[in-house]
């Protein structure tokens, strides 16, 4: 696939995300996940940090683009957005690490050579900070995405309204997000 | 959890769209400039003279400058909050401000006997230049900080700053037209230091608020 071919279908889905179609959602996350897997896991190597944390910085970028996809503009392209995104949090990462902080991240082109990375690696890193969340919260995240139930049988489950339910998952994302970067909130 | 069940969980946390957050910044922007402006109209009010001195090219040179400024650093305030957009030429064009200042005081320097040049930095004004422009600055600087944090600055503390000079330019602006001290001298003097003051809350606030 192109470079330019990418990035036009990512555009397209992202577009229809936007418009609320969350089937397009899914097929622009499941399409990205790999290809920033390959990025980051190169320059994880590149500046230093352990592999095993590129599966971290691939959550958090994931994270970040969900949180700020309001900042793309439908009129601009997305790849350097995604990659900015990308390119952050891996200096983050790594300042959390404490090192002096200049990554020089590879072309983006890289990234169309990366379909091969589709293995996932398990962190317990990411399982303690669910654990931070409180226990409403803990439930709501492993109905939805661990169970894998719709917002409505969560809802029912959890006995709570579908729109608590959204607000409360809005809620544990943002959650999620400030644990990865240490922060509490 | 499996990067797949992270996946689940923000396809079901999508709603269909919110407002883009260029358009959110202008509209935030618009609200804070609009409540400095009514503080302007009702508490400071308008200079007495100011229809009389639109003919006056020191007003018109003050006015340049701070929307210059304003203009500037709205370009970069949301290049620096937008992953991937291209800063710098806002940064040079940030240059523009003190530029057209700087012709405004060599001008000054030509057309004014040396002898009249102290009074005309220190002008009549001074402290309240210091107090009003922050005065007339926190509504909009409020609010930008406020769209900011949905925002995803690289760096946080230069995007606050950058927050600040355009919150001070809109400040400055709106005090241009209650502030009856045209000199460029004092502009340059009394003017550059409240914005730089302004500026540094941004930073500060930006550093504390804005990290994603």
């Amino acid at each position: 696939m192109s470079l330019a071919r990418a990035e036009a279908e990512w555009g397209e889905l992202m577009r229809a995300a936007i418009a609320g179609d969350g089937a397009a959602y899914r097929r622009l996350l499941a399409s990205l996940t790999p290809a920033l897997r390959a990025v980051v896991r190169r320059n994880c190597g590149r500046i230093g940090l352990d592999p095993g944390e590129a599966e971290d910085v691939v959550q958090e970028t994931l994270l970040a683009i969900h949180l700020k996809r309001d900042t793309w503009e439908p009129d601009r392209p997305i790849a350097p957005w995604i990659m900015t995104i990308a390119r952050n949090k891996l200096i983050d990462a790594r300042r959390r690490r404490g090192k002096a902080t200049v990554v020089p991240i590879e072309d983006f082109a890289d990234l169309l050579s990366a379909k091969g990375a589709n293995e996932d690696h398990d962190r317990l890193d990411v399982e303690r900070m669910i654990a931070q969340l409180g226990e409403r919260d803990q439930n709501l995240v492993r109905a939805l995405a661990i169970e894998g139930r719709s917002v409505r049988e969560t809802a029912a489950t959890l006995d709570m309204s579908e729109g608590a339910v959204r607000v409360a998952l809005h809620r544990a994302i943002k959650r999620l997000a400030s644990a990865f970067r240490g922060e509490k909130s | 959890m499996k990067t797949d069940a992270l996946i689940d969980l923000l396809v079901a946390d999508l709603e269909p769209s919110r407002l883009r957050f260029r358009a959110s910044l202008r509209l935030e922007l618009a609200c804070g400039g609009a409540a400095a402006g009514l503080i302007l109209l009702f508490v400071l009010h308008l200079r007495p003279d100011l229809g009389a001195q639109l003919a006056s090219p020191r007003l018109w040179l003050k006015l340049a400058t701070m929307l210059t400024l304003t203009a500037a650093s709205l370009g970069l305030v949301w290049r620096l909050a937008t992953p991937g957009a291209e800063a710098k030429p806002w940064l040079w064009a940030l240059g523009l401000a003190p530029f057209i200042l700087g012709l405004g005081v060599l001008a000054e320097a030509l057309a004014t006997p040396a002898s009249s040049w102290p009074a005309r930095l220190v002008g009549h004004n001074a402290f309240s230049c210091v107090t009003l422009i922050p005065l007339l600055s926190a509504a909009p600087l409020a609010c930008l900080l406020h769209v900011l944090r949905r925002g995803a600055p690289a760096d946080p503390g230069l995007a606050g700053a950058a927050a600040g000079l355009l919150a001070s330019g809109v400040g400055a602006t709106l005090y241009a037209l209650h502030c009856t001290d045209d000199s460029p001298f004092f502009v340059a003097a009394w003017y550059s230091v409240t914005i730089a003051i302004v500026t540094l809350v941004g930073y500060v606030a930006g550093r504390r608020r804005l990290r994603w």
